[in-house]
């Protein structure tokens, strides 16, 4: 009956090995974020050009205000829209 | 004395000589003021990510600047009594912004070395009126 209950896969399990997330200023050691480049901060907003939350990003809290604070900046002076949709 | 960082952005409907005038009446108040000017960039005519003013484009300057802290209101009430100026900022930099600030002017007067990139700028400018 053992035999029976053992269980064969064609092809190995794969086990959802959760991904650490990482603050990529803190590991790459950037210490001041860059209004002036809106490319850069593209990668923080979403496709309505809203800032994404710490959650998703993996930014550390020191770092996510000052992405917030460089992203306000850059809508201040028209690099980046405050509203939009399809921004990518 | 604070290190300052200062962006406006002119109307693009004013012709090459009036932005020269106009970018020169700034420093010159810099100048009057006791600011030490460290760096100076005109990027050129840049699209707007939304309308401003019903303009679509605007020149965009950055000066950075080492001045007393008392500057910065006048610096301001000059930038709202100008009508040429559609958009402004002005902060201080923190010691991590002065670091970046100056390796990005590093690497900005290596390239200027290197490759004559003002030219390609220009030329891009250029495209960029006429297609406006």
């Amino acid at each position: 009956m053992a035999a029976n209950s053992e269980i064969r896969y064609l092809t190995p399990l794969t086990v959802d090995t959760k991904k650490k997330k990482y603050c990529r200023f803190k590991r790459s050691g950037i210490k001041y974020i860059d209004y002036k480049d809106p490319e850069f901060l593209k990668k923080f907003l979403n496709e309505q050009g809203k800032i994404l939350p710490r959650r998703i990003t993996g930014t550390s809290l020191k770092f996510q205000r000052r992405v917030a604070q460089a992203v306000k900046r850059a809508r201040h002076l028209a690099l980046l829209p405050y509203v939009t949709d399809l921004m990518k | 004395m604070n290190y300052y960082e200062t962006v406006f952005i002119l109307t693009p409907v004013l012709s090459d000589d009036q932005m020269k005038e106009a970018v020169e009446k700034f420093k010159g108040i810099l100048a009057e003021n006791n600011a030490e000017l460290v760096n100076e960039e005109l990027w050129g005519l840049r699209k707007l990510a939304y309308p401003i003013q019903k303009k679509s484009t605007g020149f965009y300057c950055l000066f950075e600047f080492k001045a007393e802290p008392s500057f910065i209101k006048k610096l301001d009430i000059a930038f709202r009594r100008d009508e040429r100026v559609i958009r402004f900022l002005t902060f201080r930099l923190d010691k991590y912004a002065v670091e970046y600030a100056e390796k990005r002017r590093r690497t900005r007067a290596e390239k200027a070395s290197q490759i004559p990139a003002e030219t390609v700028e220009a030329v891009e400018e250029a495209v960029e009126v006429k297609e406006n």
